[in-house]
């Protein structure tokens, strides 16, 4: 029992930022078709934005000194301003562009912010600091599950249910789901094409930014590379979820998620190793299975 | 009949001018003397071969594929199979099966079986795979790639694990990697004016007239994805050839980027394009790589501060794909008659 607690609270845990990824990518995906392999580097670009440019392997911490009430919101909207600048100087001249394109502009985008990075920082992991006194253990019926994955998931679930709130009960709200089902369709009927654009990349942002906290207070050290397997698995629950659902999104974030930790436990010993290999090859099925995704929104659907 | 060698007259332009462009640099090169520099355009021809190979199918379906580099692991290891000499097989790759410790094979032939190995795997992976196409078939592609990265980084016995395998024997020079890329763009060129290669680009500018007329997409595909893998095995082979060594990381996600950019950016619907985007983002490179150095400029030397260079590329790549959507070629192929000769690729 206590066991299976634990295992649930690793599934948990570990879906709920790869959910948060998933969300970041489908918002932004709904809206403008483009698949934003840039996500992995703005997590990677609000963690560094904690420290102060520097080569050494010790971090210096600049910015990650603040208040935690100040330093919580300066670092979203760290993520939310890089997410709307890169819209406004790169994503918005391929509006036309085909998908593969903007794919490509995308992933030139990361690449450009890594080696940004790698300049001021060097590619040395460092270590970091960061309210490192939640790793301790908190008792739940019994199994010790450490604080960190407890708030990890309640903030997971706080963050859903607001981004539900929003998108449910705002006008903002409801002009994004339009676009993210129907882009041509929503911009005839008075949406704003540009406004709600930014803003999905403004909350795209912002995940981005609480994916690179919970990251860096997780493993205690700041790479560069950290974002880049978060938005690969993200980017394939966008697709399996169905692309388009939010809600499918997040769910497949928390499938695989709990998929990965599942067979950490239940392969033999000598096929561990090989873990990676089996989700993927769930992945494979998944898709062979359902190739528009779990949760296609039904205008997703191919009519031929 | 007649129509089909109408087709060739048409395009044979095309190919020409491509392997004389290759043929040019090579000479250039090889005149020019240096030896660092005459590594970069072996690198670069053995990019052709992957781009090219990877247009093979991305350029005639239309699906992009992020799982070509995973050819490229098979091809690359199972060359650092048949040629390592057997006495240090035996002590590195204790796992191998007897007859493969104890052979030792001419490199072309191994080259070639390497091509065949993951064309192989490629015909059984396609089966399933290319039922799937848009989004879905990227993403399945990708999963198939990262299965390849993870068995091939893990399974220690066979493959080294993540470290690297040393004792290939050294071989891929200019000529031979020239010769790869001509023999590349030429299988490419045959496929794409082959009734397979126009049924398959028929299938992805127009699906639904292309399936009414007779054509089964899901097996035009998967012959293109053969073939593209069996050229991208072979790739692999070469690579490990030039290298000495290989690592299952030098196969993943960075490879697998820059080359669809490469694509991308020269033009993904054209084999001109596949081959210039190779060529003008190689050049860029080196030419930062040159800048970063520095450059003597009336006694004064001149250098971009290190780091530049990619944060450059990257740029660089945003901007030509900002004014040239769908890349530096436009989707046309080079023919003799420069002016109004491109029409959109058929």
């Amino acid at each position: 029992m206590t066991a299976l607690l634990q295992i649930l609270f690793d599934a948990l845990s570990l879906g709920s930022l790869y959910a948060l990824g998933a969300l970041g990518i489908a918002l932004i995906f709904g809206v403008m078709r483009l698949v934003n392999f840039a996500h992995g580097d703005y997590i990677a670009f609000c963690v560094f934005a904690l420290l102060w440019p520097s080569i050494d392997a010790a971090a210096i911490v600049f910015a990650g000194n603040l208040p935690t009430i100040i330093l919580i919101p300066l670092i979203l909207a760290i993520g939310a301003g890089l997410s709307v600048l890169s819209e406004i100087l790169v994503f918005r001249r391929f509006r036309n562009a085909n998908p593969a394109t903007m794919m490509i502009a995308s992933f030139a985008l990361g690449y450009v912010l890594k080696n940004f990075l790698l300049m001021l920082f060097s590619s040395r992991p460092k270590s970091i600091d960061l309210w490192s006194n939640l790793s301790q253990q908190v008792e739940i019926a019994g199994a010790r599950i450490p604080l960190l994955q407890v708030i990890t998931i309640t903030i997971t679930i706080v963050i859903l249910i607001a981004l539900t709130a929003f998108l449910k009960r705002t006008r903002f709200g409801l002009e994004m789901r339009a676009a993210a089902e129907n882009f041509t369709m929503a911009r005839m009927l008075g949406v704003k094409a540009n406004r709600v654009i930014m803003l999905a990349f403004a909350i795209s942002g912002m995940l981005a930014a609480a994916i690179g906290l919970i990251l860096a207070t997780q493993t205690g050290t700041v790479d560069i590379q950290m974002g880049m397997s978060v938005m690969l698995v993200a980017f394939i629950a966008t697709v399996i979820g169905g692309l388009g659902s939010l809600p499918g999104a997040v769910i497949a974030g928390f499938l695989i998620g709990g998929a990965s930790v599942l067979m950490q436990v239940i392969l033999p010993l000598e096929a561990r190793p090989f873990r990676d290999a089996f989700v993927y090859g769930a992945v494979i099925a998944c898709l062979i299975w359902r190739p528009q995704g779990l949760f296609a929104p039904k205008s997703a659907k191919q009519r031929v | 009949m007649a129509q089909r060698s109408s087709l060739l007259a048409r395009t044979i332009s095309t190919l020409i001018i491509l392997i004389l462009i290759l043929v040019a640099i090579a000479v250039v090169t090889k005149l020019a003397g240096s030896r660092p520099f005459e590594r970069t355009v072996v690198e670069m021809f053995i990019r052709v071969m992957l781009v090219v190979g990877i247009y093979i199918f991305v350029g005639n379906s239309g699906v992009i594929s992020f799982g070509h580099m995973g050819f490229m692991c098979i091809g690359a290891y199972a060359a650092a199979w048949f040629t390592i000499p057997a006495v240090m097989k035996q002590v590195s790759l204790p796992g191998l099966p007897n007859f493969l410790i104890n052979t030792q094979l001419p490199i072309f032939l191994s080259a070639f079986l390497a091509g065949l190995l993951a064309a192989l795997f490629a015909l059984i992976v396609g089966r399933i795979l290319m039922r799937l196409s848009g989004i879905a078939a990227s993403i399945a592609t990708f999963a198939m790639l990262a299965v390849i990265n993870v068995v091939y980084s893990n399974w220690d016995s066979v493959t080294g694990g993540t470290g690297s395998i040393v004792g290939i024997p050294f071989y891929t020079g200019i000529w031979t990697a020239l010769g790869g890329a001509i023999l590349v763009v030429i299988i490419a060129y045959l496929y794409q004016i082959s009734r397979s290669g126009l049924a398959l680009r028929a299938g992805r500018d127009e699906a639904t007239a292309a399936a009414a007329s007779g054509v089964n997409i899901v097996r035009e595909r998967l012959i293109a994805f053969v073939i593209s893998a069996f050229v991208i095995g072979v790739a692999g082979a070469l690579y490990g050839h030039f290298l000495g060594v290989v690592n299952p990381d030098a196969f993943y996600l960075s490879v697998t980027f820059i080359t669809l950019s490469m694509l991308v950016v020269g033009g993904m619907n054209s084999l001109s394009g596949a081959v210039m985007g190779v060529i003008v983002i190689s050049a860029i490179i080196q030419l930062l790589r040159w800048l970063e150095k520095g450059v003597d400029l009336g006694g004064t030397t001149l250098a971009i501060p290190n780091g530049l260079q990619e944060i450059t590329i990257g740029l660089v790549m945003i901007i030509i794909l900002m004014f040239r959507p769908s890349g530096l070629t436009r989707n046309r192929e080079i023919t003799w008659r420069l002016k109004g000769a491109g029409k959109p690729s058929e």
